[in-house]
C-alpha cells in the first residue's frame, strides 16, 4: 500500500504536524513500508472475531460525584509558554469548532 | 564493600543492621553517578538527597517539581504540578528519585536511539545500543547506578532493555500498576514496571507500586498481594510452554543457544517442558503497529504548545511517523479495515495464550531475537526497528505478564530469557524467575566500567 | 444578501423544511465528568477549577462520574430510549485551543441510550412524535475569549458533563422546534439533572436544515448544519432564515450541498463556514483509558423508578384529575415547585368548598411568589372572594326581605332616622351568607326595601 504525497500531507494536516518537504518525501516512503507489511493482517479471519479493545475484563468502573481540591492557579498557568490576565494565551481563533 | 553493587534487598537489609547510613547510600551512587554517566549518559537530571532509596525514574514518569521531558525536546522545560501515582506510591516506602533516566522519545523506539538528548550506551560495550525505550534505566541498574529502576513497557520497553544490559525487568499484568502520572504512549498497552539486579527485587518493588488507584480506571482494584511472604524456590512440577514460533528464522544463532540452555536448566530445576503453539503470533507486530500508532495519535494531539512544551514541530522523527501512521489509520474510511480489524487480531493473540496457559503455568522464550547491536544500525529502517520486538509485543497485546532474566552472554554481549505468565499472575513468573537466577551466576556477571 | 429579500419566500407552499436537533445539555452535578474538580464554574476566576485531567496533562487520566451516567439515563428514558446493554466512550479528535486534550471523550459507536421519541406540539397544536436517535454522554470545552488578536483561555469549563440529544429529522417548521426546545428544559428541570438555562448556555442547540419538496417522502440529499450560535433566539433566527434562503436557491436553480453555516446577528443572516470538502474527520475510536459500560436491567429499572412524574405526564394528570385549562396546566407544570404548590393548596381548598379550576386559575393569574404566600392564605383570599360571589339580584332581595322580617326592632329604629342601624342588617346578612355578598351592593337593596 503505498502512501502518496498527497496522503501524508492531508493526514498531516489532520495530525496538525508541519512537516518539511524532505519530512512528506520520507513519510511517504517509510509508511508505506509499514503498511505494506500491515497488509497481512488481511490473511487472518476475522470474521467471527470480537475486538479487544480493553484487556483488563473491568466494567462499570465509576466514581462517587464528589469534589476534590483542584491546582492553584499558579501551578496551572506554571507551565504556559503564553499567559496573560490568568488564561492562557495562543494566537487568535475566530473560527469555533 | 562497594554498597552499589548490593541488590535492593541486600541494601535494606544492610540499611536495617545500620551498616551504613541513607546518606552513605545516596552519597555512594552520586559519586558513581559522576564517574559513569558520562560514559553511558544514562540519567538526563540528577538529583542529591540525603535520605532514601535511591531509584531511578525513567523521565516518562512524572515527578513534581523535578524535571521530565520523556526524551523530547517538546517537553525540555516541563516541570510537573503533580506526581505520578507510582511516585506516591515509591515515597510512602522511604524511596527517593536519584534520578530522571534517559529513554527514546516518549518511549517510542527500541534502541535508546530517540531520546532528544543523546542516546544512551550499553554498559557491556559502549558501542552497542541499550535497547529501549527504557534506556536509561536499564543501562544504570545495569552499571549500579541507582538501587533499582521504574520503566514503562509498551511492547517490551522494560524487558528489551533489560535482556540487553544484563538485569532483571518485569513488564506486570496490563493494570496491574496505575498508569496516573505516566506519559501515555498507548494507552490500552502501556504499564510501568521495576527494573533491579535481582528477581526478588522486582517482587519487591512490584509490591510497592502495584494495587488499586482511584486516578486510573483500568488498574485493577483488589489491592496486590503476593500467596507467600517469601518467594519459594521451588519449580518442581511446573509446567513451562515452549512456543515454537519464539523459536523460528530472525532468530540470532547465539540467543538461541543461549536461551535453550536456559530452558535446559530449568528442567534439570524440575520443570515440565511442553510444547504449546501461538499460531497469531506472527501477526502481533502488524497488529501492533496498527493499534498502538492510533492511541499515539490521539494521546500526543494535547502536545498543542498552549499550556505546556513547544510546538509540535519539535516532535521528534519517530514520534512524528508514528502519530502519521495511527492518524492515517483511524481517518475516515479506514477504521474498519485497520483500526477494528488489528483490535480482532489482538483478540486472536489474547485467545493464544489463553488456550496455551490450560496446558501450561508459563511460557518461555528469548525477549529479544539478537543481543544489543550496533549504534545507528537500525536508525534508518524503522520496519527493522519494530521486529526487534517481536517475542515481546504479544504480551502488551493480550495484557500478560512478562519478566525478563539474565540467562547468559552471546558474544560477551548479556541475553535475558522471558518468562510469561497468565494474566494477573506475575507470582508464577516470579518464581519460575527466582529459581532459575538462584541456580544460575548469571545475576552476578557485572559490566566493567 | 438580508431578511428582507427573502420575504417573498416566507409562505411559500412547494418546500417543506426537514430539520434535526442536537442539543447538548451540561449536568449540574457537582463534580466534573472525569475528574473531580468542582463543576460549579461558571463565574469563577479563570483556571481555578482545574486539574491535570481536565487541563490535558501528560499522564493523566480520566475516570468516569457516576451521578452523570446515571443523569444520562435518566433524560434517556424520558424521552422513551432503550438504555444500551453495552455503551462505550471514544474519543472525537480534533484540534482547538478550547480542547486541552486534543480530543472530546464523547461517544459515537456506542451511545449510552438509543430509538427514544418524545411528543412536541407545532405552531397549530398538533402533536408531533418527533424521534430521539440517541442520547449520549460526553464532557465539555474551556471557554475562549478573544482579544486583540490573540485568544484567551480559561478551563474552568473543560470537562464539566453533557448530554447530547439527536434527534431524527422529524422537524418540519420552527414552532415545533421552539416547543421542543421548551419541552426539554422543562424536562431537565424536572429531573433535577441540569439547570438548563438558556442565558448562561446550560442548553445550546445545534440544527440540521435542509428543504424538500411537499409531498416528497425521502430525505433531502444535503443538509446544512447550523452550528456555533451561541443564543436559542439566534438559532430559531438561523433556522428561519435557512429555510428561506434553500428555498430562494432551490427556486433559482441552484443545488444545494452539504455545509455548515453560522449565524451572523448584524446581518441577520447565516454565512459559510466550513464546506463538505473541508469538514472534519474526528477519526472516532474507543477511549482506552476508560472501561467499558455494561447497565443491567435491573439498575435500569431502579434508575426508572427514581424518575419524578414528569412535566407532560403531570400536564394531563392536571387537565384530568381537576379539570384545568390545558394553558392553566401548561404554567402550572413548569416547574415542580409550583406544580407542587398547586396540589398542596387544591387539597386544601377541598376543605374549604374551594375547587381545584379557582386555585388554578389564581396562581395562574396572579402570580404568587410560592416561597413566601402560604397554600391557606390563598384559600383564605379565595373564601374572601366568594363573598361577592352571590351576585344575583333576586337572591340578594330574598336575603334582604329575611332579614327586614326577623329583625323588626331594628327597621323600627331605621325609619324613625337613625339609618346606620342598617349596618346591623348588613351584618346579619353576612353572618347568614358567610360573607358571600358584597356590603355596598346589599346596603343599596336594604334601602331600597326599606324606603
Amino acid at each position: 500500500m503505498k502512501l502518496t504525497r498527497d496522503q501524508v500531507k492531508h493526514v498531516a494536516r489532520l495530525a496538525d504536524l508541519p512537516l518539511t518537504d524532505e519530512e512528506e518525501e520520507k513519510y511517504s516512503q517509510t509508511i508505506s513500508k509499514i503498511l505494506d507489511y500491515v497488509e497481512q493482517l488481511n490473511q487472518v479471519d476475522t470474521s467471527d472475531v470480537e475486538p479487544t479493545f480493553n484487556v483488563t475484563g473491568q466494567n462499570n468502573v465509576f466514581r462517587e460525584d464528589t469534589t476534590d481540591a483542584c491546582l492553584s492557579q499558579e501551578e496551572v498557568l506554571s507551565n504556559a509558554p503564553k499567559k496573560k490576565n490568568d488564561m492562557f494565551e495562543t494566537k487568535g481563533v475566530f473560527e469555533k469548532e | 564493600m562497594d554498597i552499589t553493587k548490593l541488590t535492593l534487598t541486600q541494601t535494606l537489609e544492610a540499611l536495617k543492621r545500620k551498616d551504613f547510613s541513607e546518606k552513605e547510600l545516596n552519597e555512594a551512587y552520586i559519586k558513581k553517578i559522576a564517574i559513569i554517566n558520562p560514559k553511558i549518559n544514562s540519567f538526563l537530571e540528577i538529583k542529591k538527597n540525603s535520605r532514601g532509596i535511591p531509584a531511578a525514574i525513567k523521565d516518562a514518569i512524572l515527578t513534581k517539581g523535578i524535571k521530565t521531558t520523556a526524551g523530547s525536546k517538546i517537553l525540555s522545560n516541563f516541570i510537573p504540578p503533580y506526581n505520578a501515582t507510582v511516585i506516591n506510591k515509591l515515597l510512602e516506602q522511604g524511596v527517593s528519585v536519584i534520578g530522571k533516566t534517559n529513554c527514546d522519545e516518549f518511549t517510542m523506539g527500541s534502541s535508546g536511539e530517540n531520546s532528544a538528548f543523546g542516546t544512551t550506551r550499553n554498559p557491556w560495550n559502549l558501542n552497542k545500543v541499550p535497547g529501549g525505550s527504557s534506556s536509561g534505566s536499564a543501562a544504570a541498574v545495569a552499571a549500579d547506578l541507582c538501587a533499582f529502576a521504574l520503566g514503562t513497557d509498551t511492547g517490551g520497553s522494560i524487558r528489551q532493555p533489560a535482556s540487553l544490559c544484563g538485569m532483571v525487568g518485569l513488564k506486570p499484568s496490563y493494570g496491574r500498576v496505575s498508569r496516573y502520572g505516566t506519559i501515555a504512549m498507548a494507552s490500552s498497552f502501556d504499564q510501568i514496571g521495576p527494573m533491579t539486579k535481582s528477581v526478588a527485587d522486582a517482587r519487591l518493588v512490584l509490591d510497592w507500586i502495584s494495587g488499586g488507584d482511584e486516578y486510573d480506571s483500568n488498574c485493577r482494584k483488589e489491592k496486590f498481594t503476593f500467596q507467600s511472604q517469601v518467594l519459594e524456590a521451588k519449580i518442581k512440577g511446573l509446567k513451562i510452554g515452549l512456543p515454537k514460533e519464539y523459536f523460528g528464522a530472525g532468530l540470532d544463532k547465539g540467543v538461541e543457544r543461549v536461551v535453550k540452555e536456559a530452558i535446559k536448566k530449568l528442567e534439570e530445576l524440575g520443570a515440565e517442558i511442553i510444547e504449546v503453539s501461538l499460531p497469531n503470533s506472527e501477526y502481533a507486530v502488524a497488529a501492533y503497529y496498527i493499534l498502538v500508532p492510533s492511541e499515539i495519535s490521539s494521546n500526543y494531539a494535547r502536545f498543542d504548545g498552549i499550556r505546556y512544551g513547544g510546538t509540535r514541530d519539535n516532535f521528534g522523527e519517530e514520534v512524528k511517523r508514528r502519530i502519521m501512521l495511527g492518524t492515517y489509520s483511524l481517518s475516515s474510511g479506514y477504521y474498519d479495515d485497520y483500526y477494528a480489524k488489528a483490535a480482532r487480531v489482538r483478540t486472536l493473540v489474547k485467545q493464544d495464550f489463553e488456550k496455551a496457559f490450560e496446558k501450561v503455568d508459563v511460557i518461555v522464550g528469548p525477549v529479544s531475537p539478537t543481543t544489543a547491536w550496533n549504534l545507528g544500525d537500525k536508525v534508518d529502517n524503522p520496519l527493522k526497528m519494530y521486529l526487534s520486538d517481536i517475542y515481546t509485543i504479544s504480551a502488551n497485546l493480550a495484557g500478560i505478564p512478562g519478566l525478563s532474566v539474565p540467562c547468559g552472554f552471546s558474544e560477551g554481549l548479556p541475553v535475558g530469557l522471558q518468562i510469561l505468565g497468565k494474566q494477573w499472575d506475575e507470582e508464577t513468573i516470579l518464581r519460575a524467575g527466582f529459581v532459575y537466577e538462584q541456580a544460575t551466576e548469571w545475576h552476578k556477571e557485572k559490566p566493567s566500567l | 444578501m438580508t431578511s428582507l429579500s427573502l420575504g417573498g419566500y416566507m409562505s411559500n407552499q412547494k418546500y417543506e423544511p426537514v430539520i434535526g436537533l442536537e442539543m447538548h445539555v451540561e449536568l449540574n452535578t457537582k463534580s466534573k465528568m472525569f475528574c473531580r474538580c468542582s463543576a460549579d464554574y461558571f463565574g469563577r476566576e479563570p483556571n481555578t477549577h482545574t486539574c491535570p485531567i481536565c487541563l490535558g496533562l501528560p499522564g493523566a487520566l480520566p475516570y468516569i462520574n457516576k451521578v452523570a451516567i446515571e443523569d444520562c439515563i435518566k433524560i434517556g428514558l424520558a424521552l422513551n430510549c432503550t438504555v444500551s446493554e453495552k455503551s462505550l466512550f471514544e474519543r472525537k479528535n480534533y484540534f482547538y485551543p478550547d480542547l486541552p486534550k486534543g480530543y472530546q471523550i464523547s461517544q459515537y459507536r456506542w451511545p449510552l441510550c438509543v430509538n427514544g421519541w418524545i411528543e412536541v406540539d407545532d405552531g397549530d397544536g398538533n402533536k408531533r412524535k418527533i424521534r430521539i436517535n440517541r442520547v449520549h454522554q460526553e464532557e465539555d470545552t474551556g471557554k475562549l475569549t478573544h482579544s486583540g488578536g490573540v485568544t484567551l483561555i480559561d478551563f474552568n469549563r473543560s470537562g464539566v458533563p453533557l448530554v447530547e440529544i439527536v434527534t431524527e429529522p422529524d422537524f418540519h417548521d420552527v414552532d415545533t422546534v421552539r416547543n421542543y426546545a421548551k419541552k426539554l428544559q422543562r424536562l431537565f428541570r424536572y429531573l433535577g439533572v441540569s439547570n438548563a438555562d438558556m442565558e448562561r448556555g446550560d442548553m445550546r442547540l445545534e440544527a440540521n436544515v435542509s428543504v424538500r419538496p411537499v409531498g416528497q417522502k425521502e430525505l433531502p440529499g444535503y443538509r446544512v448544519e447550523l452550528k456555533n450560535i451561541n443564543s436559542f433566539r439566534f438559532m430559531v433566527a438561523a433556522i428561519e432564515y435557512e429555510i428561506k434562503r434553500q428555498i430562494k436557491e432551490l427556486e433559482e436553480g441552484w443545488t444545494l450541498k452539504q455545509e455548515t453555516r453560522g449565524w451572523d446577528e448584524d446581518k441577520k443572516s447565516t454565512y459559510l463556514q466550513r464546506s463538505k470538502e473541508e469538514a472534519h474527520d474526528y477519526r472516532y475510536f474507543p477511549e482506552p483509558d476508560l472501561p467499558e459500560i455494561r447497565m443491567k436491567s435491573d439498575e435500569i429499572g431502579k434508575i426508572r423508578k427514581s424518575l419524578p412524574e414528569l412535566s407532560w405526564d403531570k400536564q394531563n394528570r392536571f387537565i384530568e384529575e381537576y379539570g384545568v385549562k390545558k394553558s392553566d396546566a401548561e404554567i402550572l407544570t413548569e416547574l415542580t415547585e409550583l406544580a407542587e404548590f398547586f396540589e398542596v393548596t387544591v387539597e386544601h381548598g377541598k376543605k374549604h368548598g374551594v375547587d381545584a379550576k379557582a386555585v388554578a386559575n389564581y396562581i395562574v393569574n396572579k402570580k404568587p411568589n410560592i416561597s413566601v404566600v402560604l397554600p391557606t392564605q390563598i384559600i383564605e383570599e379565595l373564601k374572601g372572594k366568594k363573598v361577592g360571589v352571590i351576585e344575583n339580584m333576586g337572591e340578594l332581595g330574598e336575603l334582604a326581605d329575611e332579614v327586614i322580617s326577623e329583625n323588626p326592632a331594628m327597621v323600627g329604629v331605621y325609619k324613625k332616622g337613625k339609618v346606620t342601624v342598617i349596618q346591623v342588617l348588613i351584618g346579619a346578612i353576612m353572618r347568614k351568607t358567610g360573607g358571600k355578598v358584597n356590603p355596598n351592593k346589599i346596603r343599596e337593596i336594604l334601602k331600597e326595601k326599606l324606603r
